[in-house]
């Protein structure tokens, strides 16, 4: 039998500011057969969008398919007029674009867009139309399936959004789907379910699919062959199971050594005696005007935490927990509304006016987003020497010398002192940005997300680098990335933050064994892994979990996990604020179930955590 | 790090757009400080070609109503338009930014007074207010200077608010921020180098409104008296020349379109096709 | 609800902002040195003269009582007393504010559909030739003063070819006559701000264009007619609207000039009249008649903004 898909030499060209053309993608060849899911992996830059779009016979603006055979279903897209291109698209071939919050049009109902396909082509009558797509609703497990139609594009979240736009995709029966990064801009405990969904949907329509994606673990969950793309070239194809046990290619194999789990570092021992680098007790912060107490908006609540000399700790949680705020109140960039803080057993001013520069100094803090982070009008030299002149009082030849050896101790050569912040790549701004708050000598980094808009391996480098100066230096960190593994591989101590609330703190070990906090439980069972099978393994329970959204509990006081908490106990969560308990695992957790329920609850589908835990805990747990 | 490596000498990064910038205005303001004595003939001096003379060799743009030549009486008009526009624009643009700045980053009530008196201002259309004014404060050079920057100061100060909003939204300034720099320090080193381009192409935008403003104001006899003439003033003054179809007329008015919209072109080429202008 | 809580606190913020105008409009046009009794008598005229036209005129008054007095009376459509002619303004006032309106709705009329169809058009060929030109153009045309378009006008049609007349009047009897006495001063103002609507309405739907909704439908085979019509378009409306008001309020300083160079009997002539004669309490009633017209066109700018955006229409 023919395959579906049929690339050949395929070269994209684009043409930048100056009018030259250049090859993104080139000598690209693969094949699709019928009901295969094929995976496109591959970091930026390497092409794989585009040669995703290329199939539906379209290039980005600037961009030119230049040479090659696309064939779908016989059909030779490059020849096709422009009515027949359009047939094609959304007909044959169907798109499931990254961003389903940008790509639905804010100005119309949901169902319009998704029946759009069908009616345009006047193959379904109105009523049809939206039956099929409720039907599709319900195969992609959105909730109100009969109502959400009706929506707009801004009532949705953004996982639903992403479901949605496959319903949308699958309303014209394709013979291929296109699935572009549909999960890279969601949240992991977001991702597992409409992950999940996409998979069914396809599994029971034998939809033939390609889809893009930059992370090797949720390709391996989807995918039954995978092409492996660097700079827009192909660097190796093969069957998921191949790919991931044998790599051939030296690339694949440095990708597949950035997901390998790194051995934890030593919890450094507890020195009850002596007094942490910073204590942090009943941190209550948020935006807007102080009223009784509480901001306006509040977004920590109560948050304890502590971090000794030369110890990390990360903290983790998804988008809106708190994590970014948590290092703004720290740095006193966001003075607290109350609570305490203390560095080195003296109390912290909340506000950075009335902190010492001492102070000051001991504590940086890096920003997430190295782009808007660095000064664009500033070189790099003069970024780095600011520090040197502002905390030493060093003279003009002390601070060429220190900027340079900053250079090297963030691995940069010297020769990057006169480029600005946008003529460096990303990972050079980020280490820039790391050196500049090196400068100061500190006592505390707070690292925010620092690895979050890097490929992979450009990534764990970076993190290389931080545990590296941890050891030269004796630096204490806070951690702070929505990545259960970044965090893991990085520190010593663990904290689980949910809508402000931390829901579990205690040695990275101890977080990650059960019994754990419903959330952190839910977290640690979302982060995608490379086992084929893993999507299939996680229950319903977790599901469900993942499903549904954040509401207010009521009162700020209460559990904020409990619209979604599988485990929540009516009557007591709603009532009363939870207890914080020191488990016998070592941790401390924020809930009304004791240990013993936990264990029972989390044990109940504990098949599944066996199945997804790592198998040192469960030996442990036999134990 | 080896001692051989190579020493690069600190760039100075003027980008390109804005040296261009510079050496145009540069160009008009000599005119304007020059013109008089680039003139063939005195402002007054009546030439043996009678009035509303057509182009020649010896009058290249003819002669106006009183037979004076054209060209002197243009170049001699320049210090008025270009002179007096520039000036004011500075003025203005001076004090657009230092209080935007002000704004930006102090927020609070001095913002909330800037903006609703910014607000106020800008809502009386330019021409009105400038009427206004000369009705009430007459036509003297400095009362023209002053109500053409105080009637551009709102929308330089919007501009400037919102360049400096959005780059004070910016993590660099947290981090200096955070390192416990100064509001000085901040405004003078990591703001303001950021909103030069812009707040100079809106310079030169806002220049373009106040020569127009100001010509409009001469064309309507209400702007800078005789015997002074700026190329408004020109074009009204020979206005009846209209019927004889004289260069008197139209020349002066050419001169100001070739002086604004070589200064429009310019910025819309440096800033892109995209943005808007709003007088 | 939150709707329109927008518009009510922008419409408040208007009338705020109109009556700090009344207030620079007033203290501005006071702080005459002489006052009007001069203006009227002359220098030589006798002390009793003076001190009688003081008291008619309520000058004698304290400032902020005559603010409020002058403020009571714009309200109630009575703005005082003109000094030149002994006139009531808003006799004076009222058939030059119709004759203005006329020009104005006719120049709108025409400005508008061209504007639109012109910035449509150059977004939907962005980088063409035609773009290109349109672009330059109207870059070309908001720098060149009125004066210029008009004098060009004038010799071209009314001097040379003796299509049109020099002078304008609001006197429409017939088609032919409309187009002679009209043209001229509606085309000199039309192209003035169509050359910026043509911009901002291009920019707005470009802004639209490059979004990825529109590249999604181009991905579900959307043809460009409909990608236009149904995808494009209604999300641009709202910037869309807001240009062509804001631009409209470009037309007060443009009618300013028009009206003088045709000698068209409207609102801005008068005004320019009063100026020369110093005639302040008519300078002031135009002034503020000029400044209302210009924030209503900024507030329905607004209002289109407002309510074009789904996010705010519905929650």
């Amino acid at each position: 039998m023919t395959p579906l898909v049929e690339v050949s030499g395929l070269r994209v060209t684009a043409t930048n500011d100056r009018g030259a053309e250049t090859d993104i993608v080139r000598d690209i060849g693969f094949t699709v057969a019928r009901g295969e899911v094929l995976a496109l992996i591959g970091e930026s830059g390497s092409g794989k969008t585009t040669i995703a779009l290329s199939l539906l016979g379209y290039a980005r603006r600037g961009c030119r398919i230049a040479d090659g055979g696309i064939r779908v279903g016989g059909a030779d897209v490059r020849a096709l007029a422009p009515a027949e291109l359009a047939r094609l698209r959304g007909g044959q071939v169907a798109y499931v674009a990254q961003s389903a919050a940008a790509a639905f049009n804010p100005s119309q109902r949901l169902m319009d867009q998704v029946i759009e396909g069908v009616r345009m082509r006047g193959l379904m009558s109105r009523a049809n139309a939206e039956a099929k797509a409720r039907d599709l609703f319900r195969a992609l497990a959105l909730p109100e399936p009969d109502r959400i139609g009706a929506r707009f594009p801004h009532q949705v979240s953004g996982g639903q959004l992403q479901r949605l736009m496959a319903a949308m995709a699958l309303m014209t029966d394709p013979d291929l789907v296109v699935f572009d990064e549909p999960t890279t801009a969601l949240d992991v405990t977001t991702q597992v379910e409409v992950l999940r969904a996409f998979r069914e949907a396809v599994r029971e329509r034998k939809t033939t699919a390609i889809y893009v994606s930059h992370d090797l673990a949720v390709v391996a969950q989807v995918a039954d062959r995978i092409v492996v793309l660097r700079d827009g070239a192909i660097q190796e194809i093969g069957a998921t199971a191949q790919i991931l046990s044998g790599p051939a290619d030296p690339y694949t194999q440095s990708l597949l050594a950035a997901h390998a789990p790194k051995p934890q570092p030593p919890a450094a021992p507890r020195d009850v005696a002596v007094a942490p680098l910073l204590e942090v007790r009943g941190l209550v912060a948020g935006y807007g005007a102080t009223w009784q107490g509480r901001p306006a908006a509040p977004v920590l609540h109560d948050v304890d935490l502590e971090i000794r000399a030369g110890s990390a700790l990360g903290v983790i949680g998804e988008s809106g927990s708190g994590k970014s705020t948590l290092a703004r109140v720290i740095a006193g960039l966001l003075p607290a509304t109350s609570g305490m803080m203390r560095l080195d057993g003296e109390r912290l001013a909340p506000a950075l006016a009335s902190r010492g520069r001492e102070e000051l100094r001991r504590i940086q803090i890096v920003f997430q987003a190295a782009d808007t982070a660095l000064n664009p009008a500033h070189s790099v030299e003069r970024i780095l020497s600011r520090p040197l002149a502002f905390y030493h009082g060093l003279s003009r030849s002390e601070q060429r010398r220190r900027v340079r050896r900053l250079l090297d101790l963030v691995r940069l050569p010297a020769s990057l002192l006169d480029r600005l912040p946008t003529e460096l790549s990303g990972g050079q701004k980020t280490r820039v940005n790391l050196a500049r708050a090196l400068a100061a000598e500190p006592a505390l980094l707070l690292c925010d997300e620092v690895t979050a808009s890097l490929d992979t391996v450009v990534g764990a480098a970076i993190l290389d680098l931080l545990a590296e100066l941890r050891s030269e230096l004796g630096l204490a960190l806070m951690f702070i990335s929505h990545d259960l593994k970044t965090v893991r591989a990085v520190c010593d101590e663990v904290m689980v933050l949910y809508a402000g609330q931390v829901m579990e703190r205690g040695t990275g070990q101890a977080v990650m064994q059960a019994p754990q906090h419903p959330y952190a439980d839910l977290l640690a069972a979302s982060v995608p892994e490379l086992r084929p099978g893993w999507l299939d393994s996680i229950d319903e329970t977790r599901l469900a979990e993942a499903r549904s959204r954040f509401s207010f509990p009521g009162s700020p006081d209460l559990c904020a996990f409990i619209s979604r908490c599988a485990a929540r106990a009516p009557g007591l969560c709603d009532a009363a604020p939870p207890p914080i308990r020191r488990f016998a695992k070592g941790s401390d957790i924020r809930c009304h179930r004791t240990e013993q329920e936990l264990v029972a609850l989390q044990s109940k589908h504990g098949s599944v955590s066996a199945a997804i835990l790592p198998l040192k805990r469960v030996v442990k747990r036999a134990l | 790090m080896s001692a051989a490596a190579p020493i690069t000498a600190p760039r100075r990064r003027i980008p390109a757009a804005v040296q261009i910038g510079i050496a145009l205005v540069l160009f008009w303001a000599t005119l304007a400080a020059f013109g008089p004595y680039l003139a063939p003939y005195s402002a007054g001096y009546v030439v043996n070609a009678g009035p509303f003379a057509p182009m020649s060799t010896a009058y290249p743009l003819g002669t106006d109503y009183l037979g004076r030549d054209m060209l002197s009486r243009i170049l001699h008009g320049a210090r008025y338009t270009v002179g007096v526009a520039l000036l004011a624009t500075v003025l203005a643009c001076l004090a657009g930014t230092t209080l935007g700045l002000l704004a930006a980053v102090r927020r609070g009530w001095i913002d909330a007074l800037i903006s609703r008196a910014a607000d106020a201002l800008i809502s009386i259309p330019h021409l009105m207010f400038a009427l206004v004014v000369v009705a009430a404060f007459g036509t003297s050079l400095p009362v023209l200077v002053l109500m053409a920057a105080v009637s551009y100061v709102p929308g330089s100060f919007r501009i400037s608010r919102a360049l400096a909003l959005d780059i004070n939204a910016m993590d660099f300034i947290q981090v200096a921020r955070a390192r416990g720099e100064g509001t000085a320090y901040i405004l003078r080193e990591e703001i303001l180098p950021n909103m030069l381009f812009p707040v100079m192409t809106d310079l030169g935008l806002r220049f373009v409104f106040v020569v127009l403003l100001l010509s409009g104001l001469s064309f309507l006899g209400l702007g800078i008296q005789p015997p002074n003439a700026d190329w408004g003033a020109l074009v009204r003054e020979n206005i009846v020349g209209i019927y004889e179809a004289a260069p008197a007329v139209v020349v002066p008015a050419v001169a100001i379109a070739i002086l604004t919209i070589g200064i429009t072109l310019l910025i819309d080429g440096l800033s892109g096709s995209n943005h808007e202008i709003v007088r | 609800m939150l709707m329109l809580g927008m518009i009510l606190r922008r419409v408040c913020g208007g009338l705020l902002t109109l009556l700090v105008v009344s207030v620079v409009v007033f203290v501005g046009a006071s702080i005459l040195p002489g006052d009007a009794t001069e203006a009227i008598l002359g220098q030589s005229a006798s002390p009793e003269a003076v001190a009688g036209l003081r008291q008619a005129l309520g000058l004698d008054l304290p400032a902020p009582e005559r603010y409020l007095r002058w403020l009571a009376g714009l309200l109630t459509g009575d703005p005082g007393i003109s000094l030149i002619n002994r006139m009531p303004i808003g006799q004076l006032i009222g058939p030059r504010l119709t004759n203005s309106l006329f020009l104005a709705a006719l120049t709108a009329a025409v400005a508008v559909p061209l504007a639109l169809l012109l910035g449509v058009t150059s977004a939907i060929w962005r980088g063409t030739a035609y773009d290109r030109v349109t672009n330059i153009t109207a870059v070309s045309l908001v720098s060149v003063p009125e004066f210029l378009l008009a004098t060009i006008g004038v010799i071209l049609f009314a001097v040379q070819l003796r299509w049109a007349s020099a002078m304008a009047t609001p006197v429409v009897d017939s088609l032919g006559g409309a187009l002679r006495t009209l043209a001229l001063p509606v085309l000199t103002l039309s192209f003035g701000i169509m050359a910026q609507m043509v911009r901002m309405t291009r920019a707005a739907l470009l802004g639209v264009l490059d979004s990825s909704y529109i590249e999604m439908a181009r991905l579900k085979g959307v043809r460009p007619a409909r990608l236009v019509l149904r995808h494009a378009l209604p999300n641009a409306a709202g910037p869309i609207a807001n240009a062509v008001a804001l631009n409209l309020s470009s037309l007060l300083g443009g009618v300013i000039i028009v009206e003088v160079i045709f000698s068209y009997p409207g609102l801005a002539k008068l005004a320019v009249d009063a100026v020369e004669t110093r005639d302040m309490p008519l300078v002031q009633a135009c002034a503020m008649i000029f400044c209302a017209a210009f924030m209503i066109l900024v507030l329905a700018a607004d209002l289109c903004s407002i309510l074009s955006n789904p996010r705010l229409r519905v929650r």
